[in-house]
């Protein structure tokens, strides 16, 4: 019998990290109409973690949700096909602020019975990297966040993770939730035959409501606006060159 | 008015300049005072340092072996002990607050700010999103604590020239015992200045093209007196450590000199290095995106212009 039997993966669609995205000429939000949307690039190193662990027998089956609208479901597709077995869609129509998210988390990982929760250490929208760290807290379970390995010893999970002075070593003992960082792994591309069978998988949708969850917003968020923008440079046709406009500058 | 407790950052024995940072961003609103917690194996000689910040009012200094390793599930249930006193808890946006601060808030029950650049009072603060490209006013409700991180890169750190007393508390929570630190393995820089705190700083990127060359990034270094940097693409091919990628998953730093060999660019690189003070890019394709916020551009192969360059800064 393995140790865990389900792990939960949360994909959240976020715009594209290759989409430079703006704020709108007016500041009421960003300019998103029409950009490319994808699964946050840490969740899907989360969810090919996951994945790794099924296939070392260390892991029963795997579960993507989401947070989000309908059209979220295109990403839960998406996670199906890398190999999920089965997803959840907490249909939602508004921003929901991390602690909300964790709570809701929280929900599922009591419903699915979950044992390990891997998900991104940070969405590349909200930027926020909290909603992990929150889930175990409310969870009352160890955090290994910005984790770049991860093995398992029975119900021990041993994590390096990536921290300001270099690399750190924790052990955690399962229930927990790991956060990834870039360096976990090369999340594996999904084949065509993958996408149809995807399809067939079950993806179910639930409310907030079925879950017991009270979205809360605590924060009035009172413009957006671009950042300064740094004045031109210019360029210079040597290293002479370089070395005088420094000289100028006094930076030598 | 504002009541702000900071957790300190600390290797044990330095107080990391994080928490000083903090200080400056809890003294740019108003405040009755400003409260520094050391939780430390031993914590005597941080807490001396915390309590010589300019502005502080207090450190509060707690002793404990299970503190040794600060682990974010073993000190989060001591600051919320002492939160009950304050109306903030602010911790660095560095790896060490960005793992404690958000455990804090949800075991408080409340939301958490991550990344204040600036405080427009004390419930009104910017934070950067999207990568840094857009900035977000929001406002913090009074009626419960102010859980936030401080970007670290938008203070200057606060003067060691106060004298703050020092008291000791014991802890009282119940600690953990499912989280264990086993060790810290790190790349010291060979005694090269700390990449978050540097004036000046060289990173490589990915046109270095491997770790022996980065020895020319190394070498360049030394002669500004620079700290090492890297793009992603150098940490992933490994030509360098991960303490040493900046950008919106790495660090994000504000140093006077940014010299950048290699390097293309890239939206989540350019995260890191908004608020340097001149950037200066070398890269043979005149079209790389850095260009655009260079305040000096080379257009020149590396493998040339960076040896006449350490040539031309002399001995
Ligand atoms: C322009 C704009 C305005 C906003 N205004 C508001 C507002 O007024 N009020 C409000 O409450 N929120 C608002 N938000 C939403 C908020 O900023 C974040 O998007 C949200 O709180 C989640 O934070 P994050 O994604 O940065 O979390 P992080 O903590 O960075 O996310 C970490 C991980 O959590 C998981 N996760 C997070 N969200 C989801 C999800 N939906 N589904 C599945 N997994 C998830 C993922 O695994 C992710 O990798 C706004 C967002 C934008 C872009
Ligand atoms: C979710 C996410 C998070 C990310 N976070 C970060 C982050 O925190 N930090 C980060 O840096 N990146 C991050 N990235 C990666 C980022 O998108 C880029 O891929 C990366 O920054 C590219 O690194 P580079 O500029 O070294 O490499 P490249 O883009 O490959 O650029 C190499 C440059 O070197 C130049 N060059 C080649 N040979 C020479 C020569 N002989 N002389 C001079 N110039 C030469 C080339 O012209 C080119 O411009 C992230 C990406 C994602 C998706």
């Amino acid at each position: 019998m393995t140790v865990i039997n389900t792990i939960l993966v949360p994909l959240k669609r976020v715009v594209d990290a290759n989409v430079r995205v703006r704020v709108k000429a007016d500041g009421s939000g960003m300019a998103l109409d029409g950009v490319k949307m994808s699964i946050n690039p840490f969740d899907e190193i989360a969810l090919e973690e996951a994945l790794r662990i099924r296939e070392r027998g260390e892991a029963d089956e795997i579960v993507v949700a989401t947070l989000g609208a309908q059209v979220c479901s295109q990403q839960l597709r998406g996670g199906l096909a890398m190999g999920a077995d089965r997803a959840i869609l907490v249909e939602v129509d508004r921003e929901l602020e991390p602690l909300t998210v964790a709570r809701t988390l929280l929900a599922l990982v009591q419903r699915e019975d979950s044992q390990l929760v891997i998900m991104g250490k940070q969405a590349i929208d909200g930027d926020n990297n909290q909603t992990g760290q929150m889930l175990a807290a409310l969870w009352g379970r160890p955090q290994a966040t910005f984790a770049s390995h991860l093995s398992f010893n029975g119900g021990v999970a041993t994590a390096m993770r990536e921290v300001d002075a270099g690399l750190e070593v924790i052990e955690v003992d399962l229930p927990a939730v790991v956060t990834t960082d870039l360096r976990l792994n090369e999340p594996r591309y999904t084949k065509l035959p993958d996408i149809l069978k995807a399809k067939k998988k079950p993806l179910e949708t639930i409310t907030l409501d079925e879950l017991q969850v009270e979205p809360e917003t605590q924060f009035r968020v009172l413009g957006i606006e671009p950042p300064a923008q740094r004045p031109r440079g210019v360029k210079v046709g040597s290293v002479d060159e370089l070395v005088q406009a420094l000289r100028q500058k006094e930076l030598i | 008015m504002a009541r702000v407790l900071i957790v300190a950052e600390h290797d044990g024995r330095s107080l990391n300049p994080s928490t000083a940072k903090c200080v400056s961003c809890a003294r740019s609103f108003e405040t009755s005072a400003i409260d520094i917690a050391v939780l430390a194996g031993d914590g005597g000689a941080v807490a001396a340092q915390a309590a010589a910040l300019a502005g502080v009012t207090g450190v509060i200094r707690v002793d404990h072996p299970a503190n040794e390793g600060a682990l974010a599930a073993v000190a989060a249930p001591q600051v919320c002990e002492m939160a009950a006193d304050y109306t903030h808890v602010f911790g660095p946006s560095t790896t060490f607050g960005k793992d404690l601060m958000p455990r804090v808030a949800a075991l408080l029950g409340v939301g958490q700010l991550s990344d204040i650049m600036s405080a427009e009072s004390a419930w009104r603060f910017k934070r950067p999103f999207y990568a840094g490209n857009a900035i977000l006013t929001v406002e913090a409700p009074q009626d419960r604590p102010v859980v936030a991180t401080v970007r670290t890169a938008s203070y200057q750190a606060a003067e060691s020239t106060g004298k703050a007393p020092i008291r000791e508390q014991s802890v009282d929570a119940a600690l953990p015992a499912h989280t264990r630190f086993i060790e810290t393995r790190s790349d010291s820089g060979g005694g090269r200045p700390d990449l978050q705190t540097a004036a000046r700083v060289v990173p490589g990127g990915r046109g270095v093209g491997s770790k022996e060359n980065f020895e020319l990034i190394y070498r360049l270094a030394d002669k500004l007196g620079a700290a090492i940097g890297a793009s992603r693409a150098a940490v992933d091919s490994g030509y360098a450590g991960n303490e040493l990628q900046v950008g919106q998953t790495g660090k994000i730093i504000a140093p006077q000199l940014y010299v950048a060999v290699g390097i293309s660019g890239a939206i989540q690189h350019l995260t890191g290095i908004k608020d340097a003070g001149v950037i200066v890019a070398i890269n043979t394709d005149a079209e790389a995106p850095l260009f655009e916020v260079a305040d000096i551009g080379l257009v020149a192969d590396l493998f040339a212009a960076v040896p006449e360059l350490i040539e031309a800064l002399g001995g």
